[in-house]
């Protein structure tokens, strides 16, 4: 028995990770200066810590219910109110979820088979297209354009809809073109889908992380809230990566389906992760607007530091990335970053691993000390003056 | 220029090009807020945090409770100003609770710190009495904490 043959056909037909390679580098080479870590560099902070510290002090070690805690459930369902407006009931639309990615997981396995198609704009976190992959269903990717700042269009998306399309995903502040879609943006794309019958999975973890402008969700429009099923979570607002904790809120229906999914295949999320996320709730509204504000510092430092070392980069207005154009250089992405690792020691990730069209791009994320950018910037100057075209 | 502030604060190693990038001002709009908060005496000096603990030289921190008598007009701000004023004062606090002014004192030894105490300010008309405690060991000053840094041990590429 050969058990590479024992894997079954849908998994051995996922697109390996092309760029693995290229990782296994970078984890090689020494004192690297990375700006490829797609999280935080804060830790959580200290107050949600100490939650989570207590909660195991009082022995609260078992099992949540299947949802998520009630308490927790209302406290999300009062920030979704407070922050952009939308209303959920605690008791039937909202199912809290091991991190944002789970919640992708549950809605695609409980919304398309192989019969249906779903639209993924490009460049894209990596999940979405191997996890709609394993339903069978067919991912429609959607290329989309730095003359667009990376927005999704009403045009772009009319031409990929077909009879078949049951789902679009959208991920607005974006991983990793960084780029946003503020109000009437959403809304044209709105005047698109509004009397199909389309469900949009709406991945909104970067909410908190715009700059300039605030986070406008798809579901709070009109008659939108029933067609969207809206992923959120703790990592990256509250600097909770670890601690795997994120939440799934749309149509009662949809929810009961992925609730089915859920409760067998995962049980609950981590109970200490879901006392420490209501104190984040509670009590960490400045601690947010803290990192936004510093966040927002380093973003200006980083674009700044691309742009003066002559590459072309578009304004990224949320998440913690850039994405800058490597055009310039001749190179294509992938071996731009092997380069600029091998000559310089500095990692980036190529464009090309958040999908084809990110080819020409690479992804630097700034969520890294001021001290590490400005010493990456200057590095990434020198090796591009080296070899600009 | 709130955030100004907030950033030299925590930093004041920045200079004035990284601050105007970060800030999203000009050069000289930062130089110009800068000279200004100093000449307004917002900012009061630039300073840096030294952890002695690591060096050679010996170093002793106490920090004295202060009873005084207030005084007629002048209230407690002429005895604070004259205890300030020796060198070896670090930080002077007019204190609400059991006694009145915070004094902390840095010396060579524990006997330097005693006898600054006995010699200078115990012997003050109106100072009726102190109390000294020593500082072992530091955890954490001006926001700062002393124990290294947990080295970040992540992968290089998180997607």
């Amino acid at each position: 028995m050969k058990m590479f043959d024992m894997v079954s056909s849908s998994v051995k037909n996922l697109p390996p990770s092309g760029i693995r390679k290229f990782f296994d580098l970078a984890n090689e080479i020494k004192d690297v200066i990375s700006l490829s870590i797609g999280e935080p560099s804060f830790v959580t902070p200290w107050n949600v810590r100490e939650e989570g510290i207590y909660s195991l002090e009082k022995g609260r070690t078992h099992y949540s219910p299947n949802a998520g805690f009630m308490e927790l459930r209302q406290e999300i369902s009062n920030y979704l109110k407070k922050r952009f407006g939308i209303q959920y009931d605690s008791k039937n639309q909202i199912i809290v979820t091991v991190g944002g990615s789970e919640g992708i997981d549950l809605a695609l396995r409980a919304l398309v088979g192989p019969q249906d198609e779903v639209i993924i704009p490009e460049p894209s976190f990596v999940a979405y297209k191997p996890l709609t992959m394993l339903t069978g269903a067919k991912p429609v990717t959607v290329s989309l354009r730095v003359e667009d700042q990376f927005r999704l269009t009403p045009e772009l998306l009319e031409q990929h809809i077909t009879p078949r399309t049951k789902v679009l995903i959208l991920a607005f502040p974006n991983n990793p073109t960084g780029a946003i879609m503020n109000y009437e943006d959403i809304e044209k794309i709105v005047d698109v889908i509004k009397d199909r019958d389309i469900i949009v999975i709406s991945d909104e973890i970067y909410a908190e992380l715009t700059y300039e402008k605030k986070h406008t969700s798809i579901a709070s429009f009109p008659g939108m809230k029933d067609k969207t099923l809206l992923i959120n979570g703790f990592s990256k607002a509250y600097a909770m990566t670890g601690w795997r904790l994120g939440y799934a809120c749309g149509h009662p229906d949809l929810i009961a389906a992925m609730y089915k999914i859920h409760q067998y295949g995962i049980m609950c999320a981590p109970t200490t992760a879901q006392y420490a996320a209501i104190e984040a709730l509670k009590n960490c509204d400045d601690d947010i607007m803290m990192m936004a504000e510093e966040y927002n510092r380093r973003r200006r430092l980083m674009l700044d530091g691309f742009r003066n070392a002559g590459l072309d980069c578009f304004e990224p207005l949320g998440a913690f990335y850039v994405f800058p154009s490597i055009k310039s250089t001749g190179m294509n992405s992938n071996e731009f970053c092997e380069r600029l690792l091998m000559e310089e020691k500095v990692a980036v990730i190529p464009g090309t691993a958040f999908g084809e069209c990110g080819e020409g791009y690479i992804r630097a994320c700034y969520a890294a000390s001021v001290e590490n950018i400005t010493e990456a910037m200057k590095r990434v100057k020198s090796f591009v003056a080296r070899h600009i075209k | 220029m709130r955030e100004l502030l907030d950033v030299l604060e925590k930093n004041g190693n920045y200079n004035v090009e990284q601050l105007a990038v970060m800030l999203n001002r000009s050069v000289e709009d930062i130089i110009t807020a800068i000279k200004k908060l100093e000449d307004d005496k917002v900012i009061i000096g630039y300073k840096t945090l030294v952890d002695w603990e690591k060096t050679d030289r010996e170093l002793v921190t106490a920090l004295i409770e202060v009873k005084v008598t207030p005084q007629r007009g002048e209230g407690f701000d002429k005895i604070a100003e004259r205890i300030s004023r020796y060198p070896q004062v670090k930080s002077c606090y007019l204190m609400s609770g059991g006694f009145d002014l915070t004094v902390i004192v840095e010396g060579k030894s524990m006997k330097e710190v005693a006898l600054f105490v006995a010699e200078k300010l115990s012997i003050l008309d109106s100072v009726l009495s102190t109390s000294t405690h020593f500082v072992l060991k530091k955890y954490k000053d001006y926001g700062m904490e002393f124990a290294e840094e947990e080295q970040d041990d992540r992968e290089v590429i998180v997607l």
